[in-house]
């Protein structure tokens, strides 16, 4: 049975991944959210079984918190911003999306290799997918720095907060519900204050390209 | 060579070419279906193939003898393909001789003779297609490879006889590495059968199409036996993908009665195969061919990272 679970908690991790990637290469915004959404959920799922797998209930509160946040608070929200924002199906301008990927892999590669020791010293039920949470953390990373509107920009931010979340939960069963709360709420916070700032931004410059953010005095 | 091993093969290649065209008809049909359409009847396939093998053969002025050969050696290509993908029984007295590698070489042999074939006539079209054939099979080779070398990594064999043998008969595990390999395939199986978002099959205008290119310059039963091969490699994907991910119910050599299970199993997992393919198709939009490279770029990439968290995860 416990092995039954860890598997599936492997092919969870391995799912994070495929949707992290999946984002890596998504040119719409309103893709881009919905992929965020599967991501979160995902993580639900993921998390409330490493909790009945060990055994520790208070895994099932951090399922349920990142239930309510990310797989409906947050999207919500980002629907609404874009919505109001009029960039629903905006297509994005980017560097070349193959020359992303390939430097995804050696990202992904990356982060396995840092991870193998580590994952040898742990006892833990996922010990095996802390690699897999480092790849999702780096490759949300270079989502962000790789676009250059502002929205995708956000989704990859909260995107590398769900890798840091998996990680947290792989390495060591989870934060204590203290920390946890506080970091729920940090991203509800941030992405509030975020919107604000994109409102700004696009009254500022008429656009939400963060290009216009380079200079420093108008000319 | 034994017997029942000898009536197995037989058995999995007659099914192939009587059953391929049915795929093609189911999926034609669902296609039709979710499009709103009248749909063709299933029989559609054969009537048509039974009006081209009766069809004068008209050939080009300038055709050389390499053109008149490409539609035997391609269909038998496609007919071998089908004869080493397991479909109902392991036990195989053909399977010794090619292995996965082998396999994606004989879809590449088919493809080079075809394309030759194309430019045989010289008219612009079929060159056109032939270029575009070729563009997307060396994009999807390395993948299907890959693909297969994931799996591969978890049988410790390149022998496809072998790594069903151990995904059917083997206690209920999931691995990680299959969910990559399996959207993986799945996106090279659409690119090399030229569905929908990299080719669309039933397109006649010809600025667009690949495949359909590569065959405009064949009457008769030429034609036919390159339709007849068309469908027996999408029956050929399609059987790889279902040994490779959903490989329960095929028989092994110890259990040949279990073959009578195999076959209906077989017919039930080709039909929800073909819905999905239909819908997946419907779905999607048909890309411009310079996306083609990004599409099967991803796939590559899918695969690789399969391998790599087989590695990563020790399984």
């Amino acid at each position: 049975m416990s092995a039954f679970l860890s598997q599936f908690i492997n092919l969870l991790a391995a799912i994070l991944l495929l949707l992290a990637f999946a984002m890596l290469s998504q040119r719409r915004i309103l893709s881009l959210i919905h992929l965020f959404t599967l991501q979160g959920a995902t993580l639900a799922v993921s998390t409330a079984v490493v909790g009945y797998a060990t055994a520790q209930p208070h895994l099932y509160f951090s399922a349920v918190l990142t239930l309510l946040l990310k797989v409906i608070l947050i999207p919500l929200l980002l629907h609404r911003v874009i919505d109001r924002l009029n960039v629903r199906w905006d297509l994005e301008t980017l560097i070349n999306i193959p020359t992303t990927q390939l430097a995804g892999i050696v990202l992904v590669m990356f982060a396995f290799y840092l991870a193998q020791p580590i994952a040898q010293i742990s006892a833990t039920i996922a010990r095996g997918t802390l690699g897999i949470a480092l790849a999702s953390v780096l490759l949300s990373f270079m989502m962000m720095i790789t676009r250059s509107k502002a929205v995708p920009q956000v989704i990859g931010f909260l995107a590398m907060e769900n890798g840091l979340f998996f990680a947290a939960t792989a390495a060591t069963y989870g934060m204590p519900m203290v920390v946890e709360l506080g970091i729920a709420l940090d991203v509800l916070v941030g992405i509030l204050i975020l919107g604000v700032f994109l409102f700004h931004i696009r009254e500022q410059f008429d656009s939400l390209d963060i290009r216009h953010l380079e200079k420093l005095k108008e000319d | 060579m034994n017997a029942p091993g000898l009536f197995s093969q037989l058995l999995e290649v007659l099914i192939a070419l009587a059953l391929a065209p049915l795929l093609t008809g189911w999926v034609n049909q669902c296609r039709a279906w979710l499009l709103n359409k009248s749909a063709p009847p299933l029989t559609q396939p054969y009537r048509k193939l039974h009006k081209l093998f009766h069809k004068e053969l008209v050939l080009a002025e300038h055709a050389s003898s390499l053109y008149r050969a490409v539609p035997y050696l391609v269909f038998g290509c496609m007919a071998l393909a089908c004869a080493i993908i397991p479909t109902l029984s392991t036990d195989l007295p053909l399977s010794p001789a090619a292995d996965a590698v082998a396999l994606v070489g004989l879809f590449a042999l088919a493809r080079v003779f075809q394309s030759l074939a194309a430019m045989d006539v010289g008219t612009a079209f079929g060159t056109l297609g032939a270029r575009r054939e070729m563009l997307i099979g060396f994009l999807a080779e390395p993948a299907l490879l890959m693909v297969l070398f994931s799996a591969s990594l978890l049988s410790r064999s390149t022998s496809l006889t072998t790594l069903v043998d151990l995904f059917a008969h083997r206690e209920l595990a999931i691995y990680p590495s299959l969910a990559f390999a399996g959207v993986a395939f799945t996106l090279v199986s659409l690119a090399e059968n030229a569905r929908i978002p990299v080719d669309n099959p039933a397109t006649h205008l010809e600025l667009t199409m690949v495949h359909e290119a590569l065959l405009l310059e064949y009457s008769g039963r030429h034609l036919a036996l390159l339709e007849w091969a068309a469908s027996l490699k999408l029956f050929a994907y399609s059987c790889a993908g279902l040994a490779l991910f959903f490989p329960w119910g095929i028989a092994d050599a110890r259990t040949p009665q279990a073959m009578l299970l195999a076959l209906p199993l077989l017919a039930a997992k080709l039909t929800l195969g073909g819905a999905l393919l239909a819908l997946l198709e419907t779905a999607s939009a048909k890309m411009r061919i310079f996306r083609v490279p990004e599409f099967l770029g991803s796939a590559f990439l899918l695969a690789v990272i399969g391998m790599l968290v087989n590695i990563l995860l020790g399984v």
